[in-house]
């Protein structure tokens, strides 16, 4: 079993969401370096794609940013494998799902193996086409994480019985974010009837007071943009400020 | 053959936020498309709204002109709003309203599927809104104006290419913030499980219709069918009751742009590979490593990287030909079927004209051709004008 379920044995994990190559990937290489030490529990380095259909307009820009510079799948597979040599933390890659096809999946997984990526979220591949990628996943004991969101209801039980490593919650992007809240717990609790498997809950909001208040109910918190909005702020000079954020929110997480 | 799979193509390729809602469209279709009421009322609103059925015309001069196969044109273009597109929207509409829906959006390019959506939301009282890439909505300016005429709100899309496929991604976002009161009308044979197969049975009436209509004039089935591939709504539709009849040539013809050894082409079975995007497996096309390629196309309706999975399957069991056709043939096409016939084709129609053109020359004089006539080419006027050079803006 690869190391992404203990992320969660140690109180609420904090997992940053990072555009890989937005601005570049030696910014990219250094924010991780930075997440690590400010005490970030897991990474999700999101794998840039032309057309990010799950995204709202903030990641979607990353996206162009890092494709403006040329940056591949083959690029981003190098950068982990630099990172590797000192950053220990856990990684998973968030990617879309012709960028892992047009690789071939075998090869894609099986690179994700050799560099150390313990998981894999597709957002595109809901449970009834995960098939042809999980297969893959499970021969290389990388992990395909499963997602629910607020209006999965019913499907929620048959989710949670395969998921591996842990499951992403999404809430929907039309709703304010204290009114998602109040489905999380809901969402959570027939997954853990179903099973006793790590719930992250992906959050837009940056705001500290909601952090502290969600951190109550999840088993992680994934920042969904915040950690873009810096990269896109303040560019070259972002792994500082990403680092002292994350520092802010382990404090509130460990308080 | 698995549920919603045209061989390996197709399947549900989606956020799980949407697979409850893909599914409540699933259920809603299958409870109606065989049921009498529901039947008769896409039928009356067909024959009284829209002016169905729609003529096969014998294209007597463009046939004798050519000197090879007999010419029919599949008139689509004088359906109300222009297009095939409301054979689709009727259909779906009828449906979201049986789903309890208050409030349709849809994606457009040239803007017939915008405008045919806006049309039938204004007919039936609902509410509509357009997204469209501010890209087209430039060189489909009137199309915007009378979407916005007819009640809908049209939000031009910034993101990307700004054409087509990003106003596609965009009405895929604007779903899954509001699912509860929202049908997405799909205009074409494309997206996830049951979009393809949904649209295509309501685009189904043109190859039903061709047949009826063929059998009262000559008695006997059409030698080869042509038409236009973007998505595929109007080819599948021209196709569908065709397919079975293994001596019916059935060939869709896509746009190619510049050419298909350029850059500047959008003609996905020629220049795409296999891939997973907007719901579906399918041919896209695509750089090395799976990034989607900014197509192009002179046609805003033909401008899409990709192709509907049940296309993807007949180009591979050999059962359709997709053929790559250029700007400046889809041109030439749209002028010579206004000179010879009278008809002013849509520049994507004109695509299907240019390949009929060709091929009605290699055929005999016994021989018959059906080549669907997609929509009508009012709103290209400025567009091919300004393609000849002269200066003439809407």
């Amino acid at each position: 079993m690869n190391n992404i379920r203990k992320v969660f044995e140690k109180g609420t994990a904090f997992i940053p969401f990072i555009t890989c190559g937005d601005p570049s990937l030696d910014v990219t290489k250094e924010a991780v370096i930075e997440m690590e030490k400010a005490g970030a529990d897991l990474i999700e380095l999101g794998i840039p794609f032309s057309d990010p259909t799950a995204e709202g307009p903030l990641i979607q820009e990353a996206n162009l940013r890092a494709l403006q510079n040329q940056i591949t799948t083959d690029d981003i597979f190098q950068m982990v494998r630099e990172l590797r040599e000192t950053v220990k933390i856990p990684m998973v890659f968030m990617a879309y799902a012709n960028v892992v096809f047009s690789y071939g999946v075998e090869r894609f997984v099986a690179t994700c193996k050799e560099i150390g990526i313990g998981g894999l979220i597709l957002p595109e591949i809901p449970f009834e086409e995960k098939r042809e990628f999980d297969e893959i996943c499970k021969k290389y004991d990388v992990d395909l994480i499963s997602i629910i969101a607020p209006t999965s209801k019913e499907r929620i039980g048959m989710i949670a019985k395969e998921a591996e490593g842990f499951v992403y919650c999404v809430s929907s992007a039309g709703e304010k974010e204290n009114a998602r809240f109040s489905h999380i717990g809901s969402m959570i609790k027939k997954v853990k009837k179903e099973r006793n498997i790590p719930c992250a809950v992906g959050i837009e909001s940056s705001s500290l007071d909601h952090i502290k208040e969600l951190a109550k109910k999840v088993d992680g918190i994934i920042a969904g943009s915040t950690i873009v909005k810096l990269c896109e702020k303040y560019g070259i000079h972002a792994p500082f400020h990403i680092g002292n954020y994350v520092k802010e929110v382990k404090m509130i997480l460990t308080e | 053959m698995e549920k919603g799979r045209f061989g390996v193509h197709g399947g549900q390729y989606i956020p799980e936020i949407l697979m409850n809602a893909v599914h409540e469209v699933e259920e809603a279709y299958n409870k109606y498309k065989d049921d009498p009421d529901f039947n008769r009322e896409l039928e009356e609103l067909y024959n009284e709204y829209t002016g169905r059925p729609s003529r096969l015309y014998y294209a007597k001069r463009m046939t004798e002109d050519l000197g090879g196969a007999k010419i029919y044109l599949k008139r689509e273009d004088l359906n109300h709003t222009g297009s095939h597109k409301i054979n689709n929207v009727i259909g779906q509409m009828l449906l979201a309203k049986r789903m309890g829906k208050t409030r349709v959006i849809a994606e457009t390019g040239a803007g017939q599927h915008g405008v045919a959506t806006a049309t039938v939301a204004a007919m039936m009282g609902m509410e509509c809104e357009i997204f469209m890439g501010k890209h087209d909505c430039e060189r489909q300016a009137l199309n915007v104006y009378r979407m916005r005429l007819l009640g809908a709100k049209v939000h031009p899309v910034e993101s990307g290419t700004k054409t087509l496929k990003d106003a596609v991604s965009e009405t895929f976002r604007e779903w899954t913030s509001r699912i509860k009161d929202t049908h997405y009308v799909l205009g074409s044979v494309m997206g996830p499980y049951p979009f393809p197969n949904i649209v295509r049975d309501f685009q189904a009436v043109i190859s039903k219709e061709i047949k009826m209509q063929m059998m009262e004039k000559e008695g006997r089935l059409p030698d080869a069918v042509i038409a236009c591939v973007g998505g595929g709504s109007n080819a599948i539709g021209a196709f569908y009751h065709f397919i079975d009849d293994a001596q019916v040539r059935l060939i869709g013809c896509e746009a190619a742009g510049r050419g298909i050894d350029t850059l500047e082409t959008a003609a996905t079975i020629n220049t795409g590979k296999l891939g997973i995007f907007h719901g579906m497996k399918s041919y896209f096309c695509q750089d090395e490593y799976g990034q989607i390629a900014p197509v192009y196309s002179i046609s805003a309706g033909l401008d899409y990287p990709g192709i509907g999975p049940e296309h993807a399957h007949l180009h591979d069991i050999g059962r359709a030909e997709y053929v790559p056709v250029t700007d400046e043939q889809a041109v030439e096409a749209f002028e010579y079927l206004s000179r010879i016939e009278g008809i002013i084709p849509a520049i994507e129609s004109a695509h299907a004209i240019a390949h009929a053109i060709h091929v009605a020359k290699e055929m005999s004089k016994d021989q018959i051709i059906v080549v669907n006539i997609s929509g009508r080419g009012d709103k290209d006027c400025a567009a091919i004008a300004r393609y000849r050079g002269e200066d003439l803006y809407e």
